[in-house]
């Protein structure tokens, strides 16, 4: 009995702030769109009885699933968020992993400092932070001014607006959940396991290949699905940064319900934003559960 | 280590012309401010088995990390077969060390663990296999070869570690503490192997230690070590029998100290009083020659004092004492005997009766005896 009451607290909380709100958004999905609020229809009446429940669930179907098949756009920027999600999480692991090992090397009473410093920028808003690249990458920004003076360039360049822009705000924003987990397992590392590989005759460099790289694999792979995820969704940088050139499936998702207001197509573009996300939110379980049981 | 023929005993040490291996000359390794190792000198010869002997911080581990090349000599120089190898890296010394935490890399499997080093060597990739089933048969590991580290047994793992390290026939294996996360049982048969691989395989082992007892079965000289100090380097049984300080009497086995002033009788013969009102004690065959009047220490481990309830005839040396307390340890009792002057001397008794059948217990006024050669003259 007091077993079933400690996991029913978890899991009511997962039903009631995750389970119905989904089931909503698939409902409001398989709705139509109304002038009306709730701006879609039909809506539940209970005190009509069965024929109400009938001629509610009668109303739904896949219209705008279909709908999203006829119009280019939702394709190309699922595929545009998907190639961006890619490239980024790439761009973070190559900047991550010199970090993370630096940190994982660094003498032991200074690794408290430099994780605070990876962890510091949460401390302020994540809006006012990417507001800042915005003054940062502008013509006549900080940057461009930096360059100019150093004299490496003499025109200024145009970043902000342009996808260069999209992914170094990306980047930049979700750096710390790819080190924080490269950090943990390259700190975890018996450094006489370098020992031993040089001793049987490596390099330093291939003793980094041989042992450190693979066997900081769980943290290169925890990170990479910590930032591919948000950033498969992500809408508020593109918005930002990236100006109208940039297409992202958030964004897409953010125009619909806010601008048009056509809450059912977007609820219809998050469904299958979230089906396509939870092939690696399951890998990524997998890979957890895996990485328990080697250690256990 | 154990010879059955006597008259091939293995003693380069004792041989004027032999070339040692490896060849440690004024050595010393600075941290800092502190000193870790302190002018440093020793020889050491192909196919000894060496232990480097001594409590945790004296050094030991520094001289084994100098060897494998991870530390380099602040001075002197360090020479392997006559090359000074001070500056060579690791990976290119023909050395190899088994860790203390054995190191495995725990994304390998035993047989990829063990062909490890082989593949960063010039052997022929077609011979490696029959080299690592040449070491895991050697250590008993075929049967392993395909697990992970982690999927088998701390023996196995520490026999791992051994063939990974034998695998690349190294001109010197170090061992870090070997045996050190075994238990006891398992610790004392893998003594036993170790010195049976290292007698196969006739490579020259260093191995670190700070257990007298692993060092005193396995090695054919130990150095034992204090302070970045060698204080003594010598067989087993001469360390034993014959320490040359107080420290190194005191940190092999148990000892009683008698500290005290010498009269010469001549012809290696002295008497040595230790204490108002008690008997001096004879002592013969010392090598020393003390003056009359100077302090020294008289050393006599446990086992060679009797314990007896009649003062026996035929000892040099026969005093009194009342038993404190008796330490039973199944093959030995230990008894703590106070004699008059109110000093504690332990001496043991191997128990060839049975237990009911004890003769002391305590409180009991006993006879201890010694021969006048069971001790040593120590003047350090």
């Amino acid at each position: 009995m007091k077993r079933a009451a400690l996991i029913l607290l978890p899991y009511s909380w997962l039903v009631v702030l995750f389970l119905v709100p989904f089931i909503i958004v698939v409902k409001i999905s398989l709705s139509d769109p109304a002038l009306s609020i709730p701006p879609y229809s039909p809506t539940l009446d209970l005190s009509a009885g069965w024929a109400g429940l009938t001629s509610f669930f009668g109303a739904l179907d896949f219209d705008n699933f279909r709908f999203l098949t006829t119009d280019n756009l939702y394709w190309m920027a699922y595929l545009s968020s998907l190639k961006i999600a890619v490239i980024s999480t790439f761009v973070a692991l190559l900047v991550a992993y010199p970090i993370a090992y630096g940190m994982a090397r660094a003498p032991e009473e200074w690794r408290p400092t430099l994780l605070m410093l990876v962890i510091l920028p949460f401390w302020s808003s994540f809006l006012i932070r990417v507001y800042s690249w915005k003054a940062i990458l502008a013509n006549e920004g900080l940057l461009n001014q930096l360059l100019l003076w150093i004299g490496v360039i003499s025109e200024p360049l145009t970043i902000l607006n342009t996808p260069t822009a999209v992914y170094i705000g990306i980047v930049y924003t979700y750096l710390p959940f790819m080190v924080l987990p490269l950090y943990s397992a390259l700190e975890k590392l018996d450094t006489s396991l370098l020992e031993a590989a040089e001793d049987l005759g490596c390099t330093r460099f291939q003793a980094f290949w041989l042992v450190t790289f693979p066997l900081s694999r769980n943290g290169i792979i925890a990170g990479c699905f910590l930032v591919f995820i948000p950033v498969m969704g992500e809408f508020v940088i593109p918005a930002l940064l990236g100006g109208s050139q940039t297409l992202m499936i958030g964004k897409v998702l953010w125009e619909e319900f806010f601008s048009n207001r056509d809450w059912p197509v977007a609820s219809a573009v998050a469904v299958i934003l979230l089906a396509i996300l939870v092939i690696p939110i399951v890998l990524f379980q997998r890979n957890e559960e895996k990485q328990r049981e080697a250690e256990g | 280590m154990a010879h059955s023929n006597p008259q091939d005993v293995f003693a380069p040490w004792t041989d004027p012309d032999a070339k040692p291996l490896i060849r440690f000359a004024n050595v010393t390794k600075r941290f800092g401010d502190f000193t870790a190792i302190d002018d440093l000198t020793i020889d050491i010869y192909e196919r000894e088995f060496f232990a480097l002997l001594g409590p945790s911080g004296c050094g030991k581990t520094t001289i084994m990390r100098m060897l494998a090349g991870f530390e380099t000599p602040t001075e002197g120089t360090i020479e392997l077969d006559g090359r000074d190898i001070a500056r060579v890296p690791p990976n290119l010394r023909p050395v190899n060390m088994m860790f203390q935490s054995y190191a495995l890399f725990p994304h390998l499997s035993v047989w990829d663990n063990i062909a490890f080093g082989l593949k960063r060597s010039d052997m022929a990739k077609d011979e490696i296999p029959a080299r690592v089933e040449e070491m895991l048969r050697l250590t008993r590991l075929d049967r392993f070869a395909k697990r992970k580290p982690h999927q088998i047994s701390g023996g196995q793992r520490q026999r791992v570690a051994l063939a990974r390290a034998l695998a690349k026939a190294p001109k010197l294996l170090l061992l870090d503490e070997p045996l050190g996360a075994l238990d006891k049982k398992l610790r004392e048969e893998t003594q036993f192997e170790l010195m049976d691989i290292q007698e196969k395989t006739g490579t020259t082992f260093v191995i670190v230690t700070h257990d007298q007892e692993e060092a005193m079965t396995v090695a054919s000289r130990v150095a034992v070590m204090d302070h970045g100090k060698i204080k003594q380097v010598d067989t087993p049984a001469h360390i034993y029998e014959t320490p040359a300080s107080t420290y190194v009497a005191d940190f092999i086995g148990d000892v009683n100290l008698f500290r005290g002033t010498a009269t010469a009788r001549g012809d290696g013969t002295y008497s040595i009083d230790y204490g108002e009102g008690s008997a001096p004690i004879e002592v013969s065959e010392c090598d020393l020659s003390l003056e009359t009047g100077a302090s020294v220490t008289f050393a006599i481990r446990p086992e060679k004092i009797r314990v007896s309830s009649e003062p026996p005839e035929d000892r040099d040396n026969v005093v009194e004492g009342t038993i404190i307390d008796i330490g039973y340890l199944g093959n030995l009792s230990t008894y703590h005997v106070e004699l008059p002057g109110g000093q504690m001397v332990k001496a043991s008794m191997t128990n060839a009766t049975r237990l009911s059948r004890r003769d002391f217990t305590w409180e009991d006024k006993i006879w201890l005896s010694f021969r006048s050669s069971a001790g040593v003259v120590l003047t350090e």
